[in-house]
């Protein structure tokens, strides 16, 4: 490469630096645009209830046998006669995730012989100090006016047909009215409506 | 009204003015520096303080002022905390004596003096002294690296950078600044001189440290190089000095290449200052363009660039112009 080879190639240089100043940039101004997450993201877990407003989950542990990072610490207990928690014999008594180990698998969502755990597209779980990450039922489990719970195959944008449309479905988009954000890792009452809704 | 002011008060005016729009610049082309470079890698850039970010540079000032300024126990204290002034105080004070337009009152400048291209080069080569000190008293190896790089790196380009500016001196036939630029009214300099502007352009990005040039403060290598001990506001010296420096280069490529604030193709209803605004603000984005697109060069390539390749050539290009002016008269 001789002299003029060498202004070429610097020539070329700029003129690419230049070119991409004008270039569309990829940037997704984060907190206000937010992109549109897969259909079936595995994300925040959620106990769902049934319709007439009893809780689904009935303290069998199954999903806590299931995960592979020994997230959730469930205790059953017995239905107490008078006040039935759930349709069952049992109810889980204490159900917790700790969300920092959970490696967001899915695996308890399988277990579960009721569909009660289920995991949300919800993503935005960010907080300040690491025991507000163990998730307790206060925060799973579906608030009694926020309906159901959305199981897995009700989910906005459905179950993908293929890998391709999954693809082209993660576009930039104001996901803001699809569902409310979570903030440091409090689920208001509000907003869960928002996505049972 | 000024003619009756004591001349004192006129200069002390001046000089604030000067001052604050020269400050205002270097926070707007620190700004204008991080957009540019961001769109050109495909960010956004500053975009959170203000619209389009454009209150950026008061929030660096105030993280500045508030960070905890630091000196290592083995630092020699008293030039440690000196470096960053005498840096400041040298890229400043070259402000003194640019003019930076014309009208019927008089120049455009806190002063008209009669060498003002001698006095911005004994400015900006004393500037290397705050560089160099800095890395000195620090008392650390990666500083010191820094300011011996920066030594030899002002020492071969400021050769050439010089040689390349007689060219334009003996075309004008006078060392004042406004001279030269009224000697450029009919041709600007960088066509006679385009050799000389061309080794000016490269020697400027080595005298004011800036890639692909920047190895006195290579972070890659050197960690920050001569500033790495420093934090807070003395840091934040050694970086208004730096972009005071820039500026100040474009400055006088302007006025010694670009004709200073004579109007291109006849447009002379447009004022003088925007003129040289938007010539010095080419130049500015031109330095910036230049550091997003080359990588730094490797240390031994930018000694033989300098000695073998500039040297020679402003040489060259001076003897052609003196042989030149010598026979045409």
């Amino acid at each position: 490469m001789g002299f003029f080879g060498g202004v070429t190639a610097l020539a070329r240089g700029f003129a690419t630096t230049f070119q991409f100043a004008f270039r569309k940039k990829p940037t997704i101004q984060y907190p206000t645009i937010k992109k549109q997450h897969a259909p079936r993201f595995h994300g925040l877990h959620e106990l769902r209830r049934y319709a007439d407003g009893k809780e689904r989950c009935i303290g069998c542990e199954l999903c806590a046998i299931a995960c592979p990072a020994n997230a959730i610490t469930v205790m059953g207990a017995e239905n107490a006669p008078g006040d039935r928690r759930s349709p069952g014999e049992r109810y889980a008594a204490r159900y917790e995730i700790d969300e920092l180990r959970c490696i967001f698998c899915g695996l308890c969502e399988e277990a579960c012989p009721t569909d009660a755990i289920v995991l949300t597209p919800r993503f935005e779980m960010a907080d300040y100090r690491r025991g507000s990450f163990v998730y307790s039922k206060d925060r799973l489990l579906v608030p009694p006016e926020a309906g159901v719970g959305t199981a897995p195959d009700e989910r906005p944008g459905g179950i993908p047909a293929d890998l391709g449309s999954v693809t082209e479905r993660k576009s930039t988009v104001d996901i803001d009215a699809g569902y409310p954000a979570t903030h440091r890792g409090e689920i208001l009452r509000t907003q869960r409506r928002g996505l049972a809704g | 009204m000024l003619d009756q002011a004591p001349w004192w008060l006129v200069v002390l005016i001046k000089s604030v003015v000067v001052l604050f729009i020269v400050i205002t610049t270097f926070a707007y082309s620190m700004l204008f520096e991080r957009k540019i470079m961001a769109w050109m890698q495909l960010r956004p850039g500053p975009n959170r303080v203000g619209p389009w970010g454009l209150l950026q540079p008061a929030a660096d000032a105030a993280k500045m002022l508030f960070k905890e300024d630091l000196t290592p126990e083995s630092a020699d204290p008293l030039i440690y905390r000196l470096a960053p002034f005498i840096s400041l105080l040298c890229a400043m004070g070259a402000f003194a004596v640019i003019p930076f337009s014309e009208s019927s009152a008089g120049l455009w400048g806190i002063s008209d003096v009669n060498a003002g291209i001698l006095v911005i080069f004994a400015l900006t080569s004393i500037g290397v002294y705050g560089i160099s000190l800095a890395g000195w008293s620090s008392g650390s190896k990666y500083p010191l690296l820094g300011s011996v790089r920066s030594t030899a790196q002002m020492i071969s380009y400021e050769l050439a950078m010089t040689l390349s500016v007689i060219g334009v001196l003996i075309l004008a036939g006078t060392t004042s600044l406004a001279g030269i630029v009224h000697a450029q009214h009919r041709v600007w300099f960088f066509v006679p001189q385009i050799v000389g502007f061309i080794v000016y352009v490269i020697t400027a990005v080595a005298e004011t440290n800036r890639a692909p040039f920047d190895l006195v403060e290579a972070e890659s290598e050197l960690v920050g190089g001569f500033h790495t001990e420093y934090s807070g506001l003395r840091f934040g010296l050694f970086f208004i000095a730096e972009y005071l420096n820039m500026i100040t280069v474009s400055c006088i490529a302007t006025l010694l290449f670009l004709g200073g604030w004579n109007a291109p193709f006849g447009l002379g209803f447009i004022p003088g200052i925007v003129w040289f605004v938007l010539k010095a603000g080419l130049f500015i984005f031109m330095y910036i363009w230049l550091r997003t697109t080359l990588p730094r060069l490797r240390y031994d390539r930018l000694m033989s660039f300098g000695w073998k390749v500039l040297l020679p050539v402003a040489t060259l290009n001076l003897m052609i112009t003196a042989a030149i002016v010598a026979v045409t008269g």
